[in-house]
C-alpha cells in the first residue's frame, strides 16, 4: 500500500476520465461530418462508445432485435384473406402460465371441427413472453409482438382489457413482415419450397399415373399378389 | 494469451460423464432398479452392515434406521471426507405411502455427491410425520435445509436449534409440497389444463375459483376470532437479554398465543419468556428489523438484528416474501414449461439456471448438444457469470455508502451484455435460451461481432477500470479486509458454494469438481484467495470475471470451426417424456452451486423438481459471519454474499 490516499485519488482519476469521456465523444459527433451518422441512440449504446449511455426515452428509443419478444398476435394472411391459426391448440399446449385459449369453429350442420378459431384469447397479465407459442407454432401462425408499452385508460375492469380476444391479437402478416424481416423471408423460401415439393409430386403422381396407363393390363393382377 | 488451440473435436462430443443412471426405459409397472454400488457406498454399508443401508432404487444407499442417522453422518464427514451437505430435500411417494428424504453429501475436494435416503411413514391428513434426527449437529449447512423441509413437507427434525416454518408464515395451514396439497385457484395436477382447448373460453382464476373457495381452512377454524403473531417464535428465540420484548410479551394475554394453526407440536419454549421483572436489567440489547423494505437488503429480506449498542450479538433471517412455491409450479408443468421458470429463479442470471436444470434433465433422458450448441452454452453462460459479478461489485459498492457511481459504470457494462442476450434469446434477464438437446437460436454475424467487440475490447478495459476505481481504495479496505470472517471449515459445514467459498480458500467450482458442458475444452483457472473476508470476496470475483472472459474468448475462436446453426439434437419437440428415474444435476452459477433434484415417473411432469438454491443456503452462515460486527457491517457483509431474492424464497 502507497501513500494514505492514493488509491482514492486513483478512483476519483476514473470518474473524471468517465466525465471527460462523455464530452469527447460528443464532440467527436459533432466534428463528424462525413455523413453516414449513426442515430444518437445507436451510437449511445454501442459497445464502441466510450462515453455516456443513456438515451432520452421516451423522446429517444432505442431499435428493438428482431429477435425481441413481448406477448403474441396472430397473424392474418393478406393474400388468402383468412387466419393462419388452424386451431390445432399446440400453442395452448406448450404455453407455460397456460394463458392461451382457444375454441376451435364446429360446421354447424355436421359438428366436424373446421381448421379456424372461432374464439382465441391471451390473457396477457399472465403471459410470460417466453415465445414457446411462436417457436412450436406449425404454421407461422403466431408471433412474438414489438409492442411493449401495453397500458389501458379506462378504469372499469382493466384486468379485462388486458385479455386480448381474436379482433385484438390479428395483425396482417406484412406487420409481421415489417417487425420480422428475416424470419418473412425465412417463412416464404419455406413455402417457396413446399410448393416446389407439392408441384414435384405432383409431376411425379402425373407420371406414374400417365406410366400406369401406358402399362399392359395383366401386370397388375401379379402387382397385386 | 495462452489460448488452447486444440481443435474442436466436431465430430466425437466427449463421453457421457460418468453418471451412475442405469438404462432408462423401464416401464412404471416394473420395480425400479436398485443403485450400483460405489466403493463409498461398499464402505459405508460394511461399517454399518446391509441391514442398516441397503441400496435404494436407482441412486444412493436407503437407510432403513433412522435413529442412526447422526451416526452415519458423523462417519462420512470424519472417516469419509464428505465434509458438507450440499443438497437435502424430501419426496412425498403418496402411493407407497411414505416421504423420502434425501441427502447429498459433497466432499470439498470434489467428486460426485453421496446420496443417503430415509423414509418416514406418511401421516394422515394434515398431521405431522415422525420426527427425522436433525444432522445441524454434524452439518450447519441443514439449518435452512430441515427447516424448509419442515415447511414444505410437515416432516419434524428432533434436536433442531431453530425449527420453524422458513418460507412460509407460521399460521399457514397445510405443508404444499405434500401430494395432496393444493393451492388455491387449483386447476389440475399437471399442464396442459383440459380447459384451455378445444372448449376454452377465457375465465378468469377468479371466476372459476370463487373467493371463498380458494382458502383451505382447517377443521372448527373460526376466522373472526383467530389471531396470530407470526412473529412470536421468531422474537421468542430472540428475547434473551431484551427489555422492551420481554415486556411485550408480559404485557399480553396469560394464555398461549397461537403460534401456528397448523403448528400440532409445540416448537418453542415459550417459558422463556417469563422475564417479568427484566425491566432492572443493565444492559440496553435491542432488536431491529432490517427490511423487508430496505435498499440494503438487495430485495424483500428482513434481517432481525438484536444489537448491544452497534454491535450485532444476533440475528435471524424472515425469508419467503418472494415465495411463490416454484418447486409445486414445477411439478405442475410440463419438463418443457419448467425452462422459463427457472429464469425467475436467480433473474440476474437466468441464463445459467436454464443450464442446470436442462443439464439434469438431459441426464435422465441420456441426451446430448451437438458441439455447436455446447459452444453456445458455455458462451452464454460465462457472459452471464460476468455480467452477474459486475452486478454484485456494484451493488456491494453500494451497501458500503458509494451510492450508485461505481454500480452505474458496472451497470453499464452490463447492459451491453445483455444488449446481446436480447437480441439472440429475445429478452434481457428472461432469456429462454435452452432447450433440451440444445439451444434455440444461434448467432448471427452482426450479434457474433458484438460479442467479440465486447469480449476482446470493452471488457477486459473495463475490469482494469473497474480494479483502478476500487481495489486499492483506503475507504474500500478500511471497510471490507478483516469483515466478515468465516474460515474455510466453518464455510465448508455451512454448505457455502461460490465465490464465497473460494474466497475462503477452498477451490470447490463445479466446473472443475464435477465438470459438464464443454469445459475441460478450455485453459481456465479456478481462482482462490485466503482472507475469507468481504475484500477477498471482492477480489475472488474480478479474477473469476478475467477468467470468464478468458474462456469467453476460446469459446469464440473455437467456435468458428464447427458448423452454424447445428444447435439442436433430434427434432424439436415439446411433449417431452423422460424415463422414470432420479437424478441430481448441478452447474456452477454466478453465486454458487445450483443443483436440481429430479424424480421422474415416466411421465409428461416431473414427480419432483427441487433446486437447490446457493443464495438460500448461503444465508445460512450469515449469522455466524456478522455476529460481533457492527451493524453497518451487517449490511455489507450480506451484500458480500451476493444474494438474489428471486432464488432465495423461490
Amino acid at each position: 500500500m502507497g501513500l494514505m490516499g492514493t488509491g482514492i485519488l486513483k478512483g476519483l482519476g476514473v470518474t473524471l476520465r468517465h466525465f471527460i469521456d462523455t464530452y469527447a465523444e460528443d464532440l467527436k459527433y459533432l466534428l463528424n461530418k462525413s455523413g453516414a451518422q449513426q442515430p444518437r441512440p445507436l451510437r449511445r449504446q454501442s459497445p464502441k462508445n466510450r462515453g455516456l449511455v443513456t438515451v432520452e426515452y421516451p423522446k429517444e428509443r432505442l431499435p428493438l432485435p428482431e429477435n425481441f419478444r413481448y406477448v403474441p398476435f396472430l397473424v392474418f394472411d393478406t393474400e388468402k384473406q383468412e387466419d393462419k391459426c388452424t386451431s390445432c391448440g399446440i400453442c395452448a399446449k406448450v404455453c407455460p402460465p397456460q394463458c392461451i385459449w382457444i375454441v376451435r369453429t364446429e360446421d354447424p350442420v355436421t359438428k366436424r371441427p373446421i381448421p379456424q378459431p372461432k374464439e382465441f384469447y391471451i390473457d396477457t397479465t399472465i403471459c410470460m413472453n417466453c415465445g414457446y407459442c411462436a417457436e412450436f407454432c406449425p404454421f407461422d401462425a403466431i408471433k412474438m409482438d414489438h409492442d411493449y408499452e401495453l397500458s389501458y385508460y379506462p378504469h372499469e375492469q382493466p384486468h379485462m382489457r388486458l385479455v386480448h380476444d381474436k379482433a385484438v391479437l390479428t395483425k396482417p402478416d406484412t406487420y409481421h413482415a415489417s417487425i420480422h424481416p428475416s424470419d418473412w423471408q425465412r417463412e416464404l423460401a419455406d413455402r417457396a419450397a413446399e410448393e416446389e415439393k407439392k408441384r414435384a409430386a405432383a409431376e411425379a403422381k402425373a407420371k406414374a399415373e400417365a406410366a400406369k396407363a401406358a402399362a399392359p393390363k395383366p401386370a397388375q393382377p401379379a402387382e397385386q399378389s | 494469451m495462452a489460448e488452447e488451440t486444440k481443435p474442436a473435436a466436431p465430430a466425437a462430443p466427449a463421453a457421457k460423464p460418468a453418471a451412475a443412471k442405469p438404462a432408462a426405459g423401464h416401464g412404471a409397472t416394473k420395480a425400479p432398479p436398485l443403485a450400483p454400488m460405489t466403493p463409498e457406498m461398499t464402505e459405508l454399508q460394511q461399517r454399518f452392515g446391509e441391514s442398516v443401508l441397503a441400496p435404494a432404487p436407482y441412486v444412493g444407499l436407503l437407510l432403513s434406521d433412522k435413529s442412526k442417522l447422526v451416526e452415519v453422518a458423523t462417519y462420512l464427514r470424519d472417516e469419509m471426507g464428505y465434509d458438507s451437505v450440499t443438497n437435502l430435500t424430501a419426496v412425498d411417494y403418496i402411493k407407497d405411502g411414505y416421504f423420502e428424504v434425501v441427502y447429498h453429501f459433497q466432499r470439498s475436494r470434489g467428486g460426485e455427491p453421496f446420496t443417503l435416503k430415509l423414509r418416514v411413514p406418511r401421516p394422515q391428513g394434515n398431521d405431522l410425520s415422525e420426527p427425522v434426527p436433525s444432522l445441524t449437529s454434524v452439518y450447519a449447512g441443514a439449518e435452512f435445509q430441515e427447516r424448509e423441509v419442515y415447511d414444505m413437507f410437515g416432516i419434524p427434525f428432533s434436536n433442531h436449534p431453530d425449527l420453524r416454518r422458513i418460507l412460509l408464515w407460521e399460521g399457514f395451514y397445510g405443508w404444499p409440497l405434500r401430494k395432496d396439497w393444493k393451492e388455491a385457484y387449483y386447476e389440475g395436477d399437471t399442464k396442459p389444463f383440459e380447459s384451455r382447448w378445444p372448449g376454452g373460453h377465457h375465465q378468469l382464476a377468479e371466476e372459476r375459483v370463487p373467493w371463498a373457495d380458494n382458502v383451505n381452512y382447517p377443521l372448527g377454524f373460526d376466522p373472526l376470532n383467530f389471531h396470530a403473531d407470526p412473529d412470536a417464535g421468531l422474537y421468542d428465540t430472540m428475547a434473551e437479554g431484551v427489555p422492551g420484548l420481554a415486556k411485550r410479551n408480559g404485557n399480553g394475554s396469560t394464555a398461549p398465543q397461537p403460534t401456528g394453526v397448523g403448528a400440532a407440536v409445540s416448537v418453542f419454549d415459550r417459558d422463556r419468556n417469563n422475564l417479568a421483572d427484566v425491566d432492572e436489567l443493565q444492559t440496553d440489547q435491542i432488536i431491529v428489523n432490517m427490511g423487508p423494505q430496505h435498499p440494503s437488503t438487495h430485495g424483500v429480506l428482513r434481517m432481525v438484528v438484536k444489537l448491544d449498542g452497534e454491535t450485532v450479538t444476533d440475528l435471524k433471517l424472515v425469508l419467503g416474501y418472494l415465495h411463490r412455491n416454484h418447486e409445486k409450479i414445477g411439478e405442475r408443468n410440463t419438463w418443457l414449461h419448467n425452462i422459463p421458470y427457472t429464469d425467475r429463479l436467480d433473474y440476474i442470471c437466468g441464463l445459467a439456471n436454464e443450464w442446470g436444470y436442462v443439464l439434469t434433465v438431459e441426464k435422465m433422458m441420456g441426451i446430448k448438444p451437438p458441439e455447436r450448441a455446447e459452444y453456445l452454452r458455455v458462451l452464454m453462460a460465462e457472459l452471464t457469470r460476468i455480467e452477474s459479478h459486475f452486478w454484485a461489485i456494484g451493488f456491494l459498492l453500494n451497501d458500503l455508502g458509494a451510492f450508485y457511481t461505481p454500480a452505474l459504470y458496472f451497470i453499464t457494462e452490463r447492459d451491453l451484455i445483455l444488449d446481446l442476450f436480447e437480441s439472440v434469446t429475445g429478452s434481457r434477464l428472461m432469456c429462454n435460451y435452452f432447450r433440451f438437446g440444445g439451444v434455440s437460436r444461434d448467432l448471427t454475424e452482426a450479434q457474433l461481432a458484438h460479442a467479440k467487440e465486447l469480449a476482446f475490447e470493452r471488457i477486459p478495459r473495463k475490469i482494469d477500470e473497474l480494479e483502478e476505481l476500487l481495489s486499492e481504495n483506503e475507504i474500500v479496505k478500511a471497510r471490507t479486509v478483516g469483515v466478515g470472517y468465516l474460515p474455510a471449515e466453518r464455510s465448508i459445514n455451512y454448505s457455502l458454494t461460490g465465490p464465497c467459498l473460494r474466497a475462503a480458500g477452498v477451490p470447490y467450482d463445479i466446473r472443475r469438481v464435477e465438470p459438464y458442458g464443454i469445459y475441460d475444452r478450455f485453459d481456465f483457472e479456478i481462482p482462490v484467495l485466503y482472507g475469507a473476508d468481504v475484500y477477498d470476496r471482492y477480489r475472488i470475483r474480478v479474477m473469476e470475471m478475467r477468467q470468464s472472459l478468458k474462456i469467453v474468448q476460446q469459446c469464440l475462436q473455437q467456435m468458428e470451426q464447427t458448423k452454424w446453426g447445428d444447435i439442436q439434437t433430434g427434432k424439436k419437440n415439446y411433449n417431452h417424456r423422460v424415463p422414470a428415474g432420479q437424478a441430481y444435476g448441478r452447474v456452477e452459477t454466478p453465486k454458487g452451486e445450483l443443483g436440481f433434484y429430479l424424480v421422474s415417473d415416466g411421465g409428461q411432469n416431473a414427480y419432483r423438481y427441487h433446486v437447490r438454491s446457493s443464495s438460500f443456503i448461503n444465508l445460512t452462515s450469515l449469522k455466524e459471519m456478522t455476529v460481533g460486527h457492527k451493524v453497518a457491517d451487517a449490511v455489507v457483509i450480506l451484500g458480500s454474499l451476493d444474494i438474489v431474492l428471486g432464488e432465495v424464497d423461490r
